[in-house]
């Protein structure tokens, strides 16, 4: 002991609080306000909206104290101290050996997201009380909204992967109920079912990689933790200590993996995401942008150390990841371009956004991909939001750019500038948001010597200003058409996801024409405009280390954690084994190597030193597309230029590709036709088969030879001696028939006497036998 | 030991009377007052068991209880007070070799399996508190179920009596 | 005192138990018959908790107990319906499942 002590340093008892302690009551609140909706909502003067405003915002205000007394635990800390995570479990139930258990687990990265899916919550549910006013089915609308917030919360500070399980359900289901809101729709209730199955399928992967960590990680974790092998903190400690077998920590990160691919629209499952905007407009903005679907982004950061040993992050050129997240970047990308609904370019947007989340994940860039989660939520919720605002106040429940739009920054300023705030976000433009994730991510990729990758990612990026560029000149610029024009036609031809959202009391507003909406939709508008322009100063590398807040704040600090069992309870009695002075600023073991004495809770990563020029030549990538997006729709849109117009008709190439990206690379027709089909339709051609060729051969024949024989039999036996035999026995069958017909009396007590007495006499068989 | 013995040839002599008594008798009152007495019977063998919980209990809902609900099944459905003559049916000769075959199955494996072995003599009784640790112990989630099934038999008493 | 007399009671219950079952046409006196059986059984239980030195026979005695006020409360409220829409609680005038 003496000699431990004098290599390392026994450390103050971390800083923690009450909002720390009781952070699971985060999910409770919202799953309370569920229940209470569903029960009494309809009899409440608001419809029951106003128990899920309520409490969204109270679960801010617990998420806002814990994250603000998480980052006086991470000040109490030293420079080189690992912040333990609040953890707080408790048995929930038993079986069979296994012990479930529900609790939280808090740490920067759960903070984090908590903060994000409780703020994102309660603007989308102030601005849904004026989006969905008077709706059909306004109270249950609220409820599942509030259901879903409940989930991601339980999800996010989940201390296990039942838990999480639970909530990334719960999750799945809430999306299934809102994207089918107006499942009177046909197109509405088909997108909600392709988007369940869809992410289903993928589901069975975390099923298989949840139940592969714990039988492998079980022992493990009862050994040195004491905790279960479902146990976050036990799955990365274990992942990280050299003890799991390579191929099956492999196999259950791409079982995991394929998850993320599915809940969070990763190539090639990401064709629900698009079609799960016929949802209402809050729902895109809350679940299908900016926290639903980064779910699967926050299993990969979750479980980091898994992925990171698993699929050898930092080891090699490339990997499952990476390979998957820059693939959609790019594709989703250029699926923008051909897309009219303003809701589908940022579907196909927010797909390529999480790509680079992936993309950077994989890359062993995991501060700036979780700092992109963080910065994306904000930007792209104010970018559905806006577009929401246009449908409901401008462009008549429509959302199609080339036909009802154009021309509106004049009558929407507000949501106009809060658009091309959040644009320039996306596009990474310097003091905007995501400029310090976004070019963070390429950097580190680049840096991490996946170079092929950060190419990937500026080519993204340049596509990404082009198809904003777009979406931006064919919505706010030019001149008005349709609907936003003022002569809309009521309903009949314009290709409307929310026509039917709220018909009655709208339309008399409505006619008016295009004109600003209410403050209850412009209020969450400006708060995320704000945020989206300055939530990127939380880590904002270029100006030095003292900028980089989050680095401190969020990322887990790689050094080994020796405890002391005899001390107390975890937490309370660390000692950290600092290396020897000349060591200090080496590389942690952790993630290389096997750890010696304590354990590792997180590997240890490098970050890039930030340049001026890269960032300068990104930049100047942004601007190009832009530009170019911007002269190429000048002339396409507006000036009608002849060389440009038909272009795709005339050249081959462009008229193959762009047919491509209509038909989305023939992804849904390969799912659907080819993958059903080749699964279905053999089947049942060989069923059929079977049944022509096999069975009715032998039936043929049979029946062949019977004719042959019957018409013998017939003339000699049957005439003969069958006929009377057949008469002797269908009278015999009706006889007894007849004779049988009295036990089936409908009478109670002879059905009991017969029973007893079968009973009894089986009774009197079984003790005869036996003794 | 030989009181204890007495009485329980006293009590399962009555005990046999009474149940003869309730399904052969002819009054439906009657009846159910020898299923009081067979039910008194069987909560006085139960004390002879050691098990004063279980009889406190037989004595509360079901001499309690479920004989008032008897009683008033019977009022409610009009049958005459006095005797009756066609209370059984024309299975009632199907019934006796029934159960005497029943009888001799059980009488057979009966003697076969526990012969003439005895009860512990010293039995002390099992007091409430163990009998509550049991049920509150490793048999909770039976018991949790039990409530269900009591609270769905409530629900479907009231909804199948009511008049509507 | 010993085992099988207890288990002789329970089995001549049981026994006259199925008999009235078989043999009453009265929904009521059916019932109480049932009610018999299930004393029966009872009897079987608890002599075998104190044969075994153990508890478990009293536990499920009692749920047996609750079982049956439960099986009655229903089953009586079955026969005031059937009374109601039938004027009869006889049995024998049930026969709608004649086969």
């Amino acid at each position: 002991m003496s000699l431990l002590a004098s290599e390392s340093e026994i450390l103050a008892p971390l800083a923690s609080g009450w909002f720390l302690e009781h952070a699971w009551l985060i999910p409770v609140i919202p799953a309370i306000a569920f229940a209470l909706i569903i029960l009494i909502g309809k009899r409440l003067p608001m419809k029951g909206s106003e128990l899920g405003v309520l409490s969204m915002i109270s679960s801010l205000v617990l998420a806002a104290g814990a994250g603000y007394q998480w980052i006086q635990r991470t000040n109490s800390a030293t420079e080189d101290q690992f912040v333990e995570p609040v953890i707080k479990s408790w048995s929930w139930w038993r079986s069979g050996g296994f012990d479930f258990g529900i609790g939280q687990h808090i740490d920067g990265l759960s903070i984090l997201v908590l903060i994000v899916v409780a703020f994102i919550s309660t603007l989308v549910q102030i601005y849904s009380l004026e989006y969905l006013r008077g709706d059909r089915r306004y109270t249950h609308f609220f409820a599942a909204l509030t259901l879903f917030s409940g989930g991601m919360l339980a999800m996010v500070l989940a201390d296990n992967m039942m838990l999480f399980l639970l909530g990334w359900e719960i999750m799945g289901l809430c999306s299934f109920m809102l994207i089918g809101h107006w499942w009177e729709e046909d197109a509405n209730s088909r997108a909600a079912l392709k988007a369940f199955f869809t992410v289903r399928t993928g589901d069975v992967g975390l099923l298989v990689g949840i139940s592969m960590l714990y039988f492998s990680a079980n022992d493990w974790t009862q050994e040195h933790l004491g905790v279960s092998g479902f146990s976050i903190r036990g799955i990365s400690a274990w992942a990280l200590s050299g003890a799991p077998n390579s191929t099956v920590i492999t196999i259950a990160a791409v079982a995991l993996f394929i998850a993320c691919i599915g809940k969070s629209g990763q190539f090639p499952l990401h064709t629900w995401l698009p079609d799960a905007m016929a949802g209402p407009t809050p729902v895109s903005s809350l679940l299908h942008s900016s926290t639903m679907v980064v779910a699967g982004v926050y299993l990969v950061a979750r479980l980091y150390p898994v992925f990171f040993v698993g699929l050898n992050i930092l080891g090699s050129g490339g990997n499952l990841i990476v390979i998957i997240g820059g693939i959609t970047i790019v594709i989703s990308a250029a699926l923008a371009f051909v897309q009219n609904d303003i809701k589908r370019v940022l579907a196909y947007s927010t797909v390529s956004q999480l790509g680079y989340m992936m993309l950077g994940l994989g890359a062993g860039a995991w501060l700036p991909a979780v700092f992109h989660i963080f910065t994306h939520a904000f930007f792209k919720a104010c970018l559905f939001l806006g577009a929401g605002s246009i449908s409901h106040s401008a462009s008549h429940h429509s959302f199609d750019m080339k036909r009802d739009m154009g021309g509106l920054r004049k009558v929407m300023p507000i949501t106009f500038t809060t658009w091309i705030i959040s644009t320039l976000a996306l596009c990474g433009v310097f003091p905007f948001s995501g400029f310090f994730s976004k070019d963070e991510i390429i950097d580190n990729v680049g840096h991490n010597g996946y170079n092929l990758f950060m190419i990937i990612g500026l080519i993204g990026a340049f596509m990404t200003a082009a198809y904003m560029t777009r979406a931006t000149y064919l919505t706010f610029f030019g001149e008005p058409r349709g609907a936003s024009a003022g002569h809309a036609d009521h309903g009949d031809t314009h290709n409307s996801h929310d026509a039917d959202a709220s018909h009655d009391a709208h339309d008399v507003e409505q006619s008016h024409g295009p004109h600003e909406s209410g403050l209850l939709i412009t209020i969450p508008l400006i708060i995320l405009s704000v945020l989206a322009l300055s939530s990127g100063f939380l880590n904002a590398t270029p100006f030095g280390e003292s900028w980089e807040r989050m680095k401190l704040w969020v990322e887990p600090r790689s050094v080994e954690v020796v405890e002391e069992t005899h001390l107390g309870g975890p937490g309370e009695s660390l000692i950290i084994n600092l290396p020897s002075a000349e060591e200090v600023h080496s590389k942690s073991v952790c993630g290389s190597a096997q750890p010696e004495t304590g354990i590792c809770y997180a590997p240890q990563l490098n970050h890039a030193p930030f340049k001026w020029l890269k960032a300068m030549m990104s930049m100047a990538i942004v601007f190009l597309g832009i530009a170019i997006s911007w002269i190429l729709s000048t002339l396409l849109f507006t000036k009608r230029a002849p060389r440009l117009v038909g272009l795709t008709q005339r050249v081959k190439i462009l008229g193959f590709g762009h047919k491509l990206l209509v038909n989305k690379y023939y992804l849904d027709v390969l799912y659907e036709k080819v993958i059903v089909r080749s699964i279905a339709y053999p089947v049942a051609r060989a069923a059929y088969w079977f049944n022509q060729n096999i069975l009715d051969g032998i039936l043929h024949a049979i029946a062949n030879s019977t004719r042959k024989i019957s018409g013998w039999v017939y003339k000699n036996v049957d005439q003969l001696v069958v006929d009377g035999t057949v008469n002797n026995s269908a009278t015999l069958t009706k006889s007894l028939g007849t004779a049988a017909q009295p036990t089936q009396s409908g009478k109670v007590s002879q059905y009991a006497a017969l029973l007893f007495s079968a009973a009894a006499v089986a009774a009197l068989v079984l003790v005869i036998i036996n003794t | 030991m030989i009181a204890q013995n007495i009485g329980f040839l006293i009590i399962a002599i009555v005990m046999i009377v009474a149940a003869l008594r309730v399904v052969t008798t002819n009054n439906v009152v009657h009846a159910a007052l020898w299923l009081v007495v067979v039910l008194a019977g069987a909560a006085a063998q139960y004390i002879l068991l050691a098990a004063e919980f279980v009889a406190v209990t037989q004595v509360l809902v079901y001499i309690g209880a479920v004989m008032v609900l008897f009683l008033f099944g019977t009022m409610l459905t009009r049958a005459r007070i006095g005797a009756e003559s066609d209370l059984n049916n024309s299975y009632k000769k199907l019934g006796i070799p029934v159960g005497l075959v029943m009888l001799v199955a059980m009488g057979l494996a009966l003697t076969d399996s526990f012969g003439d072995e005895k009860l512990p003599e010293s039995a002390k009784v099992v007091s409430t508190q163990e009998v509550s640790d049991q049920i509150f112990g490793p048999y909770l989630l039976p018991f949790w179920a039990l409530s269900f099934v009591l609270l769905a038999a409530v629900v479907g008493a009231i909804v199948l009596a009511r008049k509507d | 005192m010993f085992v099988n007399q207890f288990l002789f009671l329970g089995a001549i219950l049981f026994c006259i138990g199925v008999y009235g079952v078989v043999a009453r046409k009265n929904a009521v006196l059916m019932l109480m018959s049932i009610e018999i059986i299930l004393n029966s059984v009872n009897i079987n239980l608890l002599t075998f908790a104190l044969r075994n030195g153990s508890t478990d026979g009293h536990v499920f005695a009692l749920y047996i107990i609750a079982v049956a006020a439960a099986e009655v409360g229903v089953g009586l409220g079955l026969v005031l319906l059937v009374y109601r829409n039938k004027k009869t609680i006889s049995i024998d005038d049930l026969s709608e499942m004649r086969g």
